[in-house]
């Protein structure tokens, strides 16, 4: 049997530690060590964007981020984006006013890259956030509904920092 | 967003928050693959890597380790090899024949994922070749055939009185509906012998049912549970058959749960596509556009399994001659088998292709005689009182002219780059309709049965219709609140569970809303009827002026109980209450099995689409720059909901105009690869410009008709006829790539 790893990293704000396999794949350290189901797989090759998680501050797709690319990293998924009372962030509010989730499967990565662009604080132009999602696919609504919900929530004032499960607060680690 | 407090009724044509909306945003909504079940294996599947061939060897390698694998083949199997549908002539598993490549062997569990697919490349399978026929035009082995007529005598004279007779062959290839969530099951065996299914699926009762007649069991020991489901379009109709009847006999075999989730290449390869089609028409015209008469024939390629293609045909051939009248005509449909995986339900189910056919080839004839395509739809455009080619009386909700105005209308003046541009600009029309509900007798023969329960503070739907994303849950809700004069969070809809809930159907054909909903909007009037008299006769009242609105029982303006009270005592007196009503077809809706003729649809949705495009001259590639459509849906229960259905029915269906293609070499799926299977991102779909017409239906629940399907049909003849504007060349093939384009602008594509 191979080697293993005795991964430690923050998630959505927590200590996490697991015994994984070191060619483990972060989705399923995710979903299988930590339970956090809410990042989905659709692919597995880094095309649709149903594994996006936010990790050091940068996009990725889980299923091509090794475990041990992870050890020691901060990592925010779809069940950090809430507060921690779970009410939901003004991006997950816009998802819901504006119809932006249909089936639902793409809606964690959806949310998760709409969350990574907003942090960025750029313009929310059709164009900036359309580019922002497209490593995301979606077969449900054609995107005209994921694009407003996004634009609405560029609109809103976000919550101090720190309210954000995923957002590490000060003294956090 | 209003709340249940502020809008106490009024929630039909509203639109609130989805009620399975919070899950999803906040990641705790289930899916298949996020359930755990204790002891549970993973199943994987052993396919033929040949198109057609005599199975002479198939078994495990006895170099290989197996201990802790269950291992199935056909021999298996305690019931009948077959996947349950139309014909019988799908096995569940290959016994001596293959007939298409990908196409399931033999299955594999083990507690291990790693280990399994060490297992499969140790299943050894030898095969004897058979020859193999992949051009559906070359097939001589037909699943189903229909043909019907028009005034049939005065065909012949219509081709002697035409200005001119205009012929157009088109064609459409292989559609992959590409959910984001692969097909995915778990078979749970239970202690009593019977086993329990979940999984993601359109149609629990088709799996129910394929599951008896697979593993021999009565109703009793069965149970088919629906998970969250991640999409479906069609391709979570029929192939959940296949895949739960897997995972049930792993399951049986090994005693223990089994979950199968596809990979998505495996999804790709072996479930079911649109069907590709071939399209011929033959028509005769008047110099001003008329259609005098015509003649269609119509080639579905059926794959390799007959599946659902009879159906898919009759809707394809009941919708080719769009949404015209025509004097006389001809139609000839026939589907075919091909030596390729089958092809099956995907949104639209049919029409979408030879709606292609027909919207083309009026392309064509308006160039032909020098006319504007438009002119030519508006002149021909149904209206009504008119009949339909199946010699259908259209008496109500028709409104080709007024989805065709509203898009012009809309559209506007189209910029166009000067003379000599190398990017072209050009702009497309389309004009279709969209028969609602199951064609024919289908409703008749189904008898849908869906109903209402009785809670403390309200109801619950009970039906098997399931959410896939477009919005069951939701809709369902706020027909059932108002009807029963209740909160919309006064209504749970149970999950659809064959041991719990009345077969309500599939969830396909655009029916979900219209038949089902209307049937549970029954109900809950009889609920709100039987509660009414109750509330009468413990509070005093005359039974028939009260009446519960906003969750209070009222006799007039006089306050008789709150419903709370009245579900209470009712239910302390006299128990559960459920009640359940069978969908009923409107009267004088009439269908002729036989003969192919009367109302094949009780009523049409009908849609206009207007697509810009620009064509690089010099890479060939098209971009989609914008698109507006109109449609008449009747009445949109949910308005967001219903431009959601819209917007991602255009989308796929521009993806299928220009992107998506499934290729085959010798039977063999290439491109079984999100990167090479592309569908649209966010920066391929354009700006969508959504028109809601509500010509409402009078035998619909509060009007509405179904608008599911209808998005499929339009936006890719919009798309060919916008590159035919914008460069003059008519590409009859989808998707429109740019080799296609090269090639019908005379250019070689080297
Ligand atoms: S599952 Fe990771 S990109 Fe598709
Ligand atoms: S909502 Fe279904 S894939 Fe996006």
């Amino acid at each position: 049997m191979s080697a293993t790893l005795e991964l430690s990293l923050t998630v959505n704000g927590e200590t996490r530690t697991a015994t994984v396999a070191p060619l483990a794949r972060l989705l399923d350290v995710l979903r299988e060590a930590f339970g956090l189901t809410g990042t989905k797989e659709g692919c597995g090759e880094g095309e649709c964007g149903a594994c996006s998680v936010i990790l050091d501050g940068e996009l990725v797709n889980a299923c091509l981020v090794p475990a041990s690319q992870a050890q020691g990293a901060v990592v925010t998924t779809v069940e950090g984006l809430a507060a921690r009372d779970g009410t939901p962030s003004p991006l997950q509010q816009a998802f819901l006013e504006c119809g932006g989730a249909q089936c639902g499967i793409c809606t964690p990565g959806m949310l998760v890259a709409g969350q990574r662009f907003l942090d960025g604080g750029a313009p929310a132009t059709d164009a900036a956030v359309r580019e922002a999602i497209a490593g995301n696919l979606c077969r449900c609504t054609g995107y005209a509904k994921i694009v407003d919900s996004i634009q609405r929530a560029a609109a809103t004032p976000s919550p101090p920092p720190g309210e954000r499960a995923g957002v590490r607060g000060p003294g956090d680690r | 967003m209003r709340r249940a407090e502020d809008m106490p009724q009024g929630w039909v044509g509203s639109s609130p928050v989805r009620l399975d909306g919070l899950d999803k945003v906040l990641g705790r909504a289930r899916y298949l693959d996020d359930l755990t079940f204790p002891g549970q294996l993973w199943g994987r599947t052993v396919r033929s890597t040949v198109a057609h061939a005599r199975i002479v060897r198939l078994e495990r390698d006895p170099a290989f380790d197996w201990s802790g694998l269950t291992f199935v083949t056909a021999a298996d199997i305690p019931g009948e090899n077959v996947v349950q549908l139309i014909e019988s002539d799908q096995p569940c598993l290959a016994r001596d024949v293959v007939r298409h490549c990908h196409e399931p062997l033999a299955l594999i569990a083990g507690p291990d994922r790693e280990r399994l697919e060490e297992a499969l490349a140790h299943v050894l399978v030898e095969y004897e070749p058979l020859p193999a026929v992949f051009d559906p035009l070359a097939s001589t082995q037909i699943f189903k055939h229909y043909a019907y007529e028009r005034e049939a005598g005065r065909i012949d004279e219509a081709f002697v009185r035409a200005a001119r007779v205009v012929e157009g062959r088109y064609r459409v290839g292989h559609q992959e509906q590409l959910y984001i969530e692969p097909n995915a099951v778990c078979a749970v065996p239970r202690p009593d012998g019977g086993l329990s299914l979940h999984g993601s699926m359109q149609c629990p009762f088709y799996v129910h049912r394929a599951l008896q007649r697979l593993l021999g069991l009565d109703d009793d020991r069965l149970a088919v549970i629906q998970t969250v489901t991640g999409g479906g379009f069609g391709g979570k109709e029929d192939y959940p058959s296949m895949i739960a009847g897997h995972a049930a006999l792993l399951a049986r075999k090994s005693g223990r749960p089994v979950k199968i989730v596809y990979g998505r290449a495996e999804d790709i390869a072996a479930t079911t596509k649109r069907h590709p089609a071939v399209v011929d028409h033959r028509t005769a015209v008047a110099a001003d556009g008329t259609l005098l008469g015509g003649e269609i024939r119509i080639v579905l390629d059926g794959g390799a399994y007959c599946t659902l293609s009879p159906v898919v045909l009759s809707r394809g051939a009941i919708h080719a001659p769009g949404a015209y009248r025509w004097p006389c005509c001809r139609v000839d449909a026939r589907a075919v088998a091909t030596n390729t995986p089958p092809n099956g339900a995907f949104r639209g189910f049919g029409a979408p292709q030879t709606l292609f056919a027909i919207e083309m080839h009026i392309e064509k004839i308006a160039r032909e005689l020098g006319l504007d395509p438009v002119e030519v739809r508006r002149r021909n455009a149904l209206r009504e009182g008119d009949v339909t080619a199946t010699g259908q009386r259209l008496r109500e909700s028709v409104s080709a002219l007024a989805a065709l105005d509203a898009v012009a209308a809309r559209a506007g003046p189209l910029e166009r780059p000067p003379r000599g541009a190398r990017k072209r600009r050009g702009r497309g029309f389309s004009l279709v309709w969209h028969g609602a509900g199951f064609t024919g007798s289908g409703e008749v023969k189904l008898k849908a049965r869906a109903g209402v329960e009785l809670t403390p503070n309200g109801c619950r739907v009970l039906a098997a219709s399931t959410e896939i994303g477009q919005g069951t849950v939701t809709v369902f809700s706020q027909m059932v609140a108002d009807a029963l004069g209740v909160p919309l969070d006064a209504v749970e809809v149970a999950v659809p569970d064959t041991s719990r809930v009345p077969d309500s159907g599939p969830t396909v054909a655009s029916r979900t809303c219209m038949v089902v909903g209307g049937t549970l909007a029954g109900a809950a009037r009889a609920l709100e009827r039987r509660l009414s008299a109750f509330a009468a006769e413990s509070f005093g009242g005359d039974p028939s002026r009260v009446a519960c609105r906003g969750g209070v029982f009222r006799e007039g303006a006089r306050v008789l109980a709150p419903y709370s009270v009245v579900a209470g005592r009712h239910l302390a007196e006299h128990g559960p209450l459920r009640i359940v009503e069978q969908y009923s077809h409107p009267p004088g809706i009439v269908w002729d099995d036989d003969e192919f003729r009367g109302d094949a649809y009780p009523v049409y949705a009908w849609a206009a689409t207007a697509v810009d495009v620009e064509v690089d001259l010099d890479s060939y590639e098209t971009r989609i720059l914008r698109a507006v459509t109109a449609s008449d849906v009747g009445k949109a229960i949910h308005p967001v909901l219903c431009a959601g259905q819209i917007e991602g029915g255009t989308v796929q269906a521009l993806g299928w105009a220009l992107l998506e293609e499934l290729r085959h070499r010798d039977g063999r799926v290439l491109n079984d690869r999100l990167q090479t299977y592309l569908i649209p991102t966010a920066l391929d779909a354009p700006p969508i410009e959504t028109i809601l017409i509500e010509n409402g239906y009078r035998h619909g629940p509060y009007g509405a008709k179904g608008v599911g399907e209808l998005p499929m049909d339009g936006p890719a003849p919009a798309v060919a006829a916008a590159i035919l504007d914008a460069t003059g060349a008519l590409v009859p093939e989808l998707p429109i790539t740019p080799d296609r384009l090269m090639a019908a602008l005379g250019k070689d594509p080297a």
